[in-house]
């Protein structure tokens, strides 16, 4: 728990005003983070474009789905704490994935971070919420960033957030990234959320389905016995039930064990892209 | 103590009690789950005036008539506003950095009485090829980068990506290599990594091995050269811009349609297989940041990579002036491999101080032309106009003199120009191809594919030349 450096490059942050007064962006600089906060959603949402508004750095950003295909990793301290953003390619579901999607499914599953931030796209809610549905099911600390809200308006589209925050159990935060608005109160509610002593219970899915409850409930105790420290063994069950067959091997090959090491030592850094 | 087996066979038979449709009866809820949470929280008003422009322009973009004529014309026009935009410059920065610079620092050297061979080595090797690599390719990326960096960000290539998807469909490739496509117009190596958002490893595979075809920022300047010195000379005056921008499309869509055969060669061949077919979304246009992207990608883009052709110049350049100095008998060893490779480089329309620098940009395409133009002033002797050694001016009519003096003609150009499209990747790329296939054999396809591919294209276009000449 270091407070952050005030003589570091994040300390001279000059335009910052009196809101984001608590803020600091650390850029690259990741280490000693308090928490590790993970950016995830449908492709093109701009997920790149809240990390860079987070973190102060400049990661390539383009108008097109796919634009992200490796992890990048920033940090920002607010409010005496340091943060470590993780910003991932963009996914439509996390049921099946091409090799840019399946390092957003892995790590939002096995990287474990203290807060899932979800940022959607305002202007297509409707296919966004079955990402953001499924997330909710691996996750208990999650915030929505409903980003786009501009075009949305344009759009003549209303979002109702209070009944969707209602709705989905986490908290919903109006914002359109590339012009910061509503930044500084997507900074806040993740501070809180990552911070809060009671785990939320976000919405689940009632899966209803016969049989199924119980079938879940008794292939989870057995990879438990298994893998004892298997995050999310509930989602692997399930996996296992509809016959995932990258699943099935990673079971098979014992691979998804070394997925519960510490994340520290699972999470080399990625392989750097050359531009 | 129960093992993976158990837990897997514990799996099946809960399997067996669990509805056939098990997946889709999950998908299903979680689709309806999502329509009615949406259905309660979002209302939506009609008839937007966004939303009309919107529909309009992608009718246009997309449309079956217009869209085919618009990106092509989108293309030219961008190449051309390099090619005008670069050339005075580059002519500046030449002046600046080749005749002046190079005279200063030789002074200095013969100032402090280092010998003369320190001289040659850090001045006329490795400061003249670090000199010529920024004063040519500096112009015509400053303008390049941030014009397309703009259109991507508007939200121009996920409609390129629809048009070409038909096209990609029939020669049996994935629609999403388009994409790849135009980031390997960036760079081979982005292009080649780019490659996995597509799913299907064959498909990948193929994206992979065609991404070459995409002229990169190393060769684009090459191309740029050539067109303006040679090609745009043949037109009269006010327009030889225009005809060199012309001739580096054609080239560039020459590489398109050698990406299309040789993605249908290879799903035909090695590489057989469904083509599997996907919903590309199309974004918004979004207005770009003007000013951020430009800092961007002069900064990130530019910087960077002409960064790495001066890390790769300078050793060139020492390995170059080494070459043209020690010497094996009555010639320097670049001599002698220059003319031993003439014979068959002129079969090809190309002469062997092309082969030669070749193969000393293997590292990196970006010095092809520095160390073509050192190589002939060295090994040929020619001095555009000049007698004094190696002095001599690097605008376009001193680069003309230098090569015309090494005995090229239009026909050299043109083999040169097609030569860069099809060669092998630079070994960067190659490595990320290996990084990414993890296959030696896929690897040496990717090099050796473009190099048949070339060779024989130049060969072919140096014979019906010379016939009809």
């Amino acid at each position: 728990m270091n407070p952050p450096d005030p003589h570091g490059p994040g300390a001279a942050c000059v335009t910052c005003s009196s809101r984001f007064s608590q803020l600091r962006k650390l850029g690259l600089r990741v280490e000693d983070s308090d928490y590790v906060i993970a950016l995830a959603g449908n492709p093109n949402t701009g997920k790149t474009t809240v990390f860079n508004a987070l973190t102060g750095l400049r990661m390539h950003t383009g108008n097109w789905p796919g634009k992200t295909i490796s992890r990048a990793e920033g940090g920002f301290s607010y409010a005496q704490k340091r943060y470590k953003l993780v910003d991932l390619p963009g996914t439509y579901s996390l049921l099946s994935a091409s090799p840019d999607e399946e390092v957003a499914r892995t790590f939002l599953l096995f990287g474990q971070p203290d807060v899932t931030v979800m940022v959607a796209d305002a202007t297509c809610m409707d296919r966004n919420l079955n990402l953001i549905l499924q997330v909710l099911q691996i996750t208990r600390r999650a915030v929505l960033c409903l980003n786009l809200m501009d075009e949305a308006r344009a759009h003549g589209i209303q979002i109702d957030t209070r009944n969707l925050a209602r709705d989905l159990g986490v908290p919903v935060v109006p914002c359109a990234a590339r012009a910061g608005e509503g930044i500084p109160e997507l900074i806040r509610e993740i501070a809180t959320m990552a911070q809060r002593p009671d785990t939320p219970a976000p919405r689940r899915l009632p899966l209803e389905v016969p049989g199924l409850r119980l079938a879940m409930d008794r292939l989870e105790t057995q990879l438990q016995q298994v893998f004892p420290r298997l995050p999310q063994p509930r989602w692997v069950a399930l996996r296992l039930l509809e016959g995932d067959r990258d699943i099935i091997d990673a079971v098979l090959s014992g691979e998804i064990g070394a997925l519960a090491e510490p994340v520290s030592a699972r999470l080399k850094p990625a392989p750097e892209s050359p531009s | 103590m129960k093992t993976p087996e158990d837990v897997l066979r514990e799996a099946e038979e809960l399997r067996w009690q669990l509805p056939q449709n098990l997946h889709d009866r999950i998908a299903e809820s979680i689709y309806g789950e999502a329509a009615r949470i949406a259905e309660r929280s979002i209302t939506r008003s009609e008839g937007s005036r966004r939303l009309a422009w919107q529909q309009k322009l992608d009718r246009l973009l997309t449309g079956p008539w217009t869209a085919f004529p618009i990106m092509v014309g989108v293309l030219g026009v961008i190449l051309w506003l390099t090619i005008i935009g670069a050339n005075q410059p580059s002519a500046i920065l030449s002046s600046l950095l080749v005749d002046k610079g190079q005279t200063l620092l030789s002074a200095w050297f013969l100032a402090a009485g280092a010998p003369e061979w320190l001289r040659g080595l850090v001045v006329d090797g490795m400061y003249l090829a670090t000199a010529w690599v920024i004063s040519v390719m500096l112009p015509p990326m400053a303008i390049f980068f941030p014009c397309f960096t703009l259109l991507e960000d508007f939200g121009f290539l996920p409609r390129v990506a629809f048009n070409l998807d038909r096209i990609f469909q029939k020669v049996g490739a994935h629609g999403k290599q388009a994409l790849t496509m135009a980031m390997g117009l960036g760079c081979n190596a982005a292009g080649v990594v780019a490659t996995r958002i597509i799913d299907s490893p064959r498909e990948r595979l193929i994206a992979i091995l065609t991404n070459n075809f995409s002229l990169c920022n190393g060769r684009w300047p090459t191309q740029i050269l050539m067109a303006s010195v040679f090609l745009g000379a043949l037109a009269p005056p006010g327009w030889s811009g225009s005809i060199a921008a012309l001739s580096v499309l054609v080239v560039a869509l020459l590489g398109f349609g050698f990406a299309m055969l040789t993605s249908w060669l290879l799903a035909r061949t090695v590489l057989r297989g469904e083509a599997t077919s996907f919903s590309l979304e199309l974004p918004p246009y979004r207005p770009p940041h003007f000013w951020k992207t430009l800092y961007t990608s002069l900064i990130d883009r530019t910087l960077i990579v002409l960064w790495r052709a001066v890390v790769f110049a300078m050793p060139a350049g020492a390995a170059i002036w080494l070459s043209a100095h020690i010497f094996l008998g009555d010639q320097c060893l670049a001599a002698w491999f220059v003319h031993a490779t003439d014979p068959i480089a002129w079969s090809m329309g190309l002469t062997g101080v092309i082969f030669l620098a070749y193969i000393v940009a293997i590292p990196a395409n970006e010095i092809v032309v520095p160390t073509i133009l050192m190589l002939s002033v060295l090994v040929t002797g020619a001095t555009g106009g000049h007698g004094a050694g190696v002095m001599f001016e690097t605008d376009q009519a001193g680069v003309r003199a230098i090569l015309t003096g090494g005995g090229w003609t239009t026909l050299t150009a043109v083999c040169l120009m097609l030569f860069s499209l099809c060669h092998n990747p630079c070994s960067t790329t190659l490595y990320t191809i290996y990084r990414e296939t993890r296959s030696v054999k896929w690897t040496l396809v990717s090099a050796l594919l473009p190099l048949a591919i070339g060779c024989a294209l130049c060969a072919v276009v140096a014979a019906v030349w010379r016939a009809l000449a």
